[in-house]
């Protein structure tokens, strides 16, 4: 039985697992203390219950328990870590490196330190959303203090080359952090290997409870971060403020599963992704964006040109999905991930993200592939563009009247 | 964004989707909007010998209330004369569809439609 | 643990409300109807999370006699304290900040890191009974402070400043006024209009509510630069994906805690007074007692009796309570607060810190006053055997 709307946003945030709930429910209610609380039991056991969670989380990605940081999620672990290493470090320079397709919390924190009087570089990406490694080389400059690169694109799934920008990074001694929120339990992370010195993560993204990310910190060898949260010296004087222990332990079996689950759930979560695309690409003039190749197993962004952006998602609201439009006040502003790859802002605002996971059926993406072609044919029928198209008619020649 | 019921209905059962053939007597065409602006209707009107619109067809690519917008435009121009069909005013669509402010946009242009395709219309019948 | 000890360290943290639990399950995938959806997003996953968030700030409005807009949702208390004082003085020329010098660390640090932007910090004096000092206070308006922050009720001592007057009095000298209400909240009666401050901060896990939520309740003419950048939430206030469970839990919460707080503030006011007067029969000292405190708090230390000891004997007895507030007691120093008050460090090594909340029974109280007794008895000899 199909469950209406179907969800296919998992880049958006995934449900809670049943089984991370359970680890969480006990620590919410009987077990409640405040782990910061050293006189009694209740405080005792919740410290303990939050250490085991940093063990877990460590264990994920390759680090050290001590090299985990507690933080309300990937977007302040982003926050802590650019603006905390750009304070850190700004006497050794003033330039900080990013790519224009990252997620807004560190395009926005960049821009902040711009208004601080730091100066950025914003790397373009090639058309398949990677980018170019001579061009980070040659945007490096002897000022330059910290580049930040995401490791998978929230929008098309491409993973960068986090190893090679690192190696670059280290040898000019430079300091390297990847926003990593979309990552975890869907590449391997080895930061025994890679030369990454901060990396941000969050639960709510991999099975885990909104609310509760991390930060890692190197300490061989040593990054140094000026805290951006101050008070009661939480989390080595990084982080202040009381842990949320339910949160902690629900991000630590979450990120438990991911390791144990990765490999069998990714073979098959890339199954089902390659069935709807082979169910999509049929459909005529349509287009996918990002690398296939270099690109995590459960996202696929199709861009389906003549129909327009808005009519495609009232047309398919049975599936719960993302746009490639971001909703602002009054208007809706094209993607400018898919700006980036060239996309124009037609193209960008009918486009589809799909992302699948854990809980996404054979049977679902079946109904998936049925509803789109059904509602991208009715559309066309509809669309004077699409007309054009068939007639022959190159749009791009065609004079619109100003509107 | 929250869709009014008459929206809904145009958007679900378009009316006079389609096109006319390009010679047939009396079709003249107006096309209004531009892709960039996430809008673009083709509206054609069918004039009879006496003046009056005897059919009219749409094609929109834009949203829902685009969409909407158009359809509702051929149901009201047919068998009005081309003079009449000029006296339809934006406010009349976006009350008829009860569009939100942000969506005033999408009954300015079907009101563009209809001139463009009257202005079409006697481009062609130069009297 | 084996047996669950009687918890009187409410201060520090609370039980969860049932209500509250019931409200939050679905948003951890632990109840049916399961929700989850990010509130950013535009399909139904997403109103659903948007509308349960609205619903939320509704209520803790109402709690505070605010209105929903003037609520910005924030990871907690600490969290809401750095963001008014940072992000007010990110908005204003260096100038002057005022804190009282009995702040919490999560107001105390903050205000002073202001400093190496250009900021003058003051810290304002507190009687012998944690009470603002009047001359002090007079003083440290002069200065013409931009910023001001004082705390409505003390979380080691319960003792309530007259925030009415003071924000009165620091909003005509120029300043906006800011008061971190994290321990008022539920236990005394709180109006943002009625209190006349700029700006207030409250937290979900002191009333009932989850850990992982607070509030900065905000007067809107208060210029705020956000702490934390990203994808716009609240306002632009404070980015990053809203965590809905903790926010339901939190307007919950509030709703639960203003409805029984009239009633609890009495029945509390009672028991307390019972534990005090034994304490008065061991010859301890009550801090603040002179003073306008929380019905729930009772801060005190016995002559020669060492505090943590103190405390440890009772978790073994079976008594959760603590021996300085919980954020600091990772560290050996003697209670901040208690050293404002010009208690001598010596005496304020014995501080022990008893909190009561809804869930404490009469029961439990007269089993902990006879356990105390005995205890301080015991450790009396011990300390007279040892002199």
């Amino acid at each position: 039985m199909l469950k209406f709307p179907i969800y296919l946003d998992y880049s958006a945030t995934t449900p809670v697992d049943p089984r991370v709930a359970a680890k969480m429910i006990p620590w919410l209610t009987e077990h409640f203390g405040n782990p910061a609380s050293r006189s009694h039991a209740y405080g005792w056991e919740a410290e303990q219950a939050v250490e085991e969670a940093r063990e877990q989380v460590a264990a994920l990605v390759g680090a050290d328990a001590k090299e985990i940081i507690w933080t309300s999620g990937a977007t302040e672990s982003n926050n802590l870590a650019i603006k905390g290493a750009a304070h850190f470090y700004q006497g050794k320079g003033k330039h900080v490196i990013t790519v224009k397709t990252e997620h807004k919390a560190v395009l926005d924190t960049v821009r902040e330190l711009e208004r601080e009087g730091f100066e950025a570089t914003y790397l373009d990406v090639q058309e398949n959303g990677l980018i170019d490694l001579d061009v980070l080389k040659a945007a490096i400059r002897p000022d330059t203090i910290l580049v930040t690169v995401m490791f998978v694109n929230n929008e098309i799934g491409v993973v960068q080359p986090i190893a090679e920008i690192g190696e670059i990074c280290r040898e000019q001694g430079i300091i390297f952090h990847v926003d990593a929120a979309q990552a975890t339990g869907k590449v391997d992370i080895d930061l025994g290997k890679l030369k990454v010195d901060l990396m941000s993560f969050s639960a709510h993204k991999t099975y885990g409870p909104k609310g509760i990310g991390a930060l890692y910190v190197r300490r061989k060898p040593r990054v140094r971060l000026e805290a951006q949260m101050h008070g009661g010296g939480h989390e080595r004087g990084m982080r202040s403020g009381t842990l949320a222990t339910h949160q902690i332990v629900g991000m630590g079996e979450a990120f438990r599963l991911a390791r144990e689950e990765m490999a069998s759930e990714n073979a098959r979560l890339l199954g089902l992704r390659d069935r709807l695309l082979n169910g999509l690409t049929g459909i005529e003039a349509t287009y996918v964006n990002g690398d296939l190749e270099q690109r995590v197993p459960h996202n696929l962004n199709i861009s389906f040109a003549y129909v327009e952006g808005e009519s495609l998602i009232m047309a398919i609201k049975d599936i719960a999905v993302s746009s490639g439009s971001a909703c602002t006040s009054a208007s809706l502003e094209p993607s400018y991930v898919l700006r980036a790859l060239g996309r124009n802002d037609e193209l960008a605002h009918s486009s589809i993200r799909f992302s699948i996971g854990r809980f996404t059926t054979e049977e679902e993406i079946d109904f998936t592939i049925g509803l789109l072609n059904e509602k991208i044919g009715k559309l066309r029928e509809l669309s004077p563009l699409w007309e054009m198209y068939k007639d022959g008619v190159d749009l791009d020649a065609v004079q619109w009247a100003a509107h | 964004m929250a869709y009014s019921d008459k929206v809904l209905d145009h958007y679900e059962n378009p009316r006079n989707v389609g096109s006319f053939g390009k010679d047939e007597e009396g079709v003249a065409t107006g096309m209004v909007g531009a892709p960039a602006c996430g809008d673009v209707m083709k509206l054609q009107i069918k004039v009879g010998k006496d003046g009056v619109i005897e059919d009219a067809k749409f094609k929109t690519y834009g949203c829902g209330s685009a969409i909407a917008s158009s359809s509702l435009v051929t149901e009201w121009v047919k068998g009005k004369t081309i003079d009449q069909a000029l006296d339809i005013k934006n406010t009349q669509i976006a009350e008829e569809l009860a569009l939100p402010p942000v969506k005033i946009h999408c009954s300015i242009l079907a009101e563009d439609a209809i001139k463009a395709a009257v202005a079409d219309y006697r481009k062609k019948h130069q009297a | 643990m084996s047996f669950a000890p009687v918890y009187l360290d409410w201060n520090a943290t609370t039980p969860l409300d049932a209500q509250v639990r019931e409200a939050m399950l679905p948003w951890l995938g632990a109840a049916e109807p399961v929700r989850f959806g990010n509130a950013s997003s535009r399909h139904e996953y997403g109103r659903q999370a948007r509308s349960a968030i609205d619903e939320a700030r509704a209520r803790v409005a109402a709690a505070v006699g605010a209105h929903a807009t003037e609520v910005i949702f924030t990871s907690g208390g600490s969290e809401a304290n750095n963001l008014f004082l940072k992000g007010a003085a990110a908005c204003l020329k260096p100038g002057a900040v005022a804190i009282s010098a009995i702040e919490h660390p999560c107001v105390r640090e903050p205000a002073r890191q202001l400093r190496r932007t250009g900021w003058s910090m003051t810290e304002i004096a507190v009687d012998a009974q944690g009470v603002i000092d009047a001359a002090a206070w007079a003083e440290a308006l002069r200065a013409r402070p931009a910023l001001v922050s004082v705390m409505l009720a003390n979380n080691e001592t319960g003792v309530l400043q007259d925030i009415a007057s003071l924000a009165v009095e620091a909003r005509a000298a120029g300043a906006w006024f800011h008061s971190d209400a994290v321990q008022a909240l539920g236990k005394v009666e709180l109006d943002f209009r009625a209190l006349g401050v700029n700006a207030m901060t409250l937290s979900a896990h002191k009333v009932g509510g989850p850990l992982g939520a607070g509030a900065l309740v905000v007067d809107k003419r208060v210029e705020l630069a956000p702490l934390i950048a990203g994808g716009g939430q609240e306002r632009g206030l404070r980015s990053g994906t809203e965590n809905v469970a903790a926010i339901v839990g939190f307007g919950v919460a509030c709703e639960q805690a203003s409805a029984r707080r009239a009633a609890q503030a009495q029945r509390l006011a009672q028991l307390r007074d019972e534990i005090e007067s034994g304490l008065a029969a061991l010859g301890a000292t009550v801090f603040s007692r002179a003073a306008q405190r929380l019905p729930n708090t009772i801060f005190f230390a016995v002559d020669n009796i060492d505090g943590e000891t103190l405390v440890g004997k009772l978790d073994r007895a079976g008594f959760a309570c603590a021996s300085g507030s919980a954020c600091s007691s990772a560290q050996p120093e003697p209670s901040h607060t208690l050293l404002a008050m010009g208690v001598d460090p010596l005496v304020a090594r014995g501080a022990v810190r008893v909190s009561l909340g809804h869930g404490t029974t009469a029961d439990e109280v007269g089993r902990f006053a006879g356990t105390l007794s005995r205890v301080v008895e015991e450790l009396k000899t011990l300390a007279s055997v040892a002199g």
